[in-house]
């Protein structure tokens, strides 16, 4: 599964999880329009830390905007 | 000193104000104006709960009750009914301020109920201040349960009372509800230096960062989560802060760094507060933790220490005590309140590493893992479970647990698979407890070390 599928379904986890309406996800989707919140969001990092074995907030220039920037975080190989 | 006559400039009225969504109140128009007209008098002397659920009509009712009632307990919205007997019985009650609780043995206890208008309509002659008003505030206990810390005016203040007002026009603003002490905080500030634009619970944060920014809004405040969620806005440009302040939440370098690039030319200061400690110092370097020098060197009044590796302060601005027949004291002996907040010291920096006996604070709220582990360990299949913190990005921390299964013995059947297991633990929390409690993740594990004193091994940082 690409990063991006994984990610898009841990979104739609996450929403259900939380009794949540997702917006349908785009590139240009705000984060903050997705229908998601913080704790939401601390979840999806959290599990992605689990899955993937890093934590790309660690070293993050500018946090994400969009679920475009979002996903680009995690597809960005560390080094 | 009252909270009414902190607003005035050698006694005329401020020409501050304060604001919601769609009323501004002029600051001045208190002296003569009123939301709570012939009933503020039946709350002289009272102990009252002041429970509504607007910020701006608890802040003129603050404004119009202090130095007239004898205590005002601040109820956020989100305190759950159930525990308002408690917070009735332990703050010893007798008037409400806002929606009378419906059960009817607690309204026998309850004296008087008054309901503010959602405006300053009423007419008065003059402010007449007869009590030195007890504030409580409430904070999160082990059990969920809310502990109400009892503090004054002049606790409440100390930490910038005797500094010099700015120059030039302030307006406050805050994330936080102003019955939080982060919150409150930014109230007292602004009614002394300016104005304020008070949040609302009905806006996105896009909606109020574009509000304050039309507001002019020139100082505001927040936790790193709030921060976080600023960030990610993509509309903090609509707002031109000359300061910025972090509270009530350790900031870590990314949010900072975040901050200092988005707001290139504003001061960002992360200020280290708590509800029962209050104000213990402030850091302007934009770096995560603190300088060792500040140890010797806080800010005014304000003394500082460090032991068994966690922060302790003792200052005016320290709470007074726990309220309740049971509750234990907020000081030590040596009058040091001790914050529970783990440092570590590292080329001259203070960090912090995590909090004593557990407790997670995930964007601002506490979790205790007692509680968490009371509701996993009433699965039928588990024997035991362990709950920590884990640092995060976007709430500082979040709460995941380690979880031991009973085996296969005896007669309880087949257990279920470890995946299913893990769903049916996630749910039974999500029933029991708010989800900022929820585990974020749960491991399954063989065993879990235990102490010599017969006590799960708690070691997480």
């Amino acid at each position: 599964m690409s990063v991006r599928s994984t990610i898009a379904s841990l979104f739609q986890e996450v929403a259900d999880q939380q009794h949540r309406k997702l917006a349908p996800l785009s590139d240009d989707l705000k984060l903050l329009q997705s229908g998601l919140d913080s704790l939401s969001f601390a979840l999806i990092v959290a599990r992605l830390e689990d899955s993937l074995g890093f934590d790309p907030f660690d070293a993050v220039d500018r946090f994400p905007v969009t679920f475009g920037d979002f996903v680009k975080l995690y597809e960005i190989p560390r080094g | 000193m009252w909270l009414w006559s902190s607003t005035l400039r050698g006694g005329a009225p401020s020409s501050g104000s304060m604001q919601s969504t769609s009323i501004t109140v002029p600051l001045a128009k208190l002296a003569t104006r009123s939301c709570l007209g012939p009933d503020l008098e039946r709350l002289r002397g009272r102990c009252t709960i002041l429970s509504v659920d607007d910020q701006l009509t608890a802040a003129m009712a603050l404004v119009e009750m202090d130095g007239v009632a004898r205590r005002v307990v601040l109820c956020t919205p989100d305190l759950a009914a159930e525990y308002m007997p408690q917070v009735i019985r332990e703050s010893e009650a007798d008037a409400v301020v806002g929606e009378l609780p419906t059960d009817p043995a607690i309204r026998q206890d309850i004296g008087i109920s008054v309901r503010p208008a959602a405006t300053l309509c009423y007419e008065i002659r003059a402010r007449l201040q007869s009590h030195d008003t007890e504030w409580v505030l409430l904070t999160s206990g082990t059990t969920g349960a809310p502990k109400l810390v009892l503090h004054t005016l002049a606790s409440l203040t100390s930490a910038f009372a005797d500094a010099p007002l700015e120059r030039g026009a302030v307006v406050w603003s805050t994330f936080y509800d102003i019955r939080r002490y982060g919150g409150l905080q930014i109230f007292l500030r602004a009614l002394r230096a300016g104005s304020i634009v008070l949040s609302s619970q009905s806006e996105s944060v896009d909606e109020f960062l574009i509000r304050a920014g039309r507001s002019g809004v020139t100082h505001i405040s927040g936790t790193a989560s709030h921060w976080r969620r600023v960030l990610m806005s993509g509309v903090a440009s609509s707002m031109t802060p000359r300061y910025i302040r972090l509270s009530g939440e350790i900031a870590d370098q990314s949010v900072l760094d975040g901050l200092h690039g988005a707001f290139p030319d504003t001061e960002i200061v992360h200020a280290f507060a708590s509800t029962e400690a209050g104000v213990a110092f402030e850091v302007a370097d934009r770096k995560a933790g603190f300088p060792a020098s500040l140890l010797s060197a806080p800010i005014a009044n304000v003394e500082l220490k460090i032991e068994d590796s966690t922060l302790r302060v003792r200052s005016p601005g320290n709470a007074l005590c726990y309220l309740g027949a049971s509750a234990p004291a907020i000081r030590a002996t040596d009058g040091f309140v001790d914050t529970g907040d783990r440092v570590e010291l590292t080329d001259g920096r203070y960090s912090f590493v995590g909090r004593n006996g557990g407790v997670i604070n995930v964007g601002g709220l506490k979790v205790y893992p007692e509680e968490v582990e009371a509701v996993i360990n009433s699965h039928p299949w588990v024997r035991m479970s362990r709950v920590m913190a884990r640092r995060n990005a976007i709430t500082g921390a979040v709460v995941t647990a380690e979880v031991v299964l009973l085996t296969e013995e005896g007669s309880r059947g087949q257990r279920p698979d470890q995946e299913r297991l893990r769903r049916q633990i996630v749910e039974r929390c999500a029933n029991a407890m708010p989800s900022y409690k929820v585990p974020a993740l749960i491991r399954i594990v063989d065993s879990l070390e235990i102490s010599a004193a017969g006590k799960l091994v708690r070691n997480d940082a």
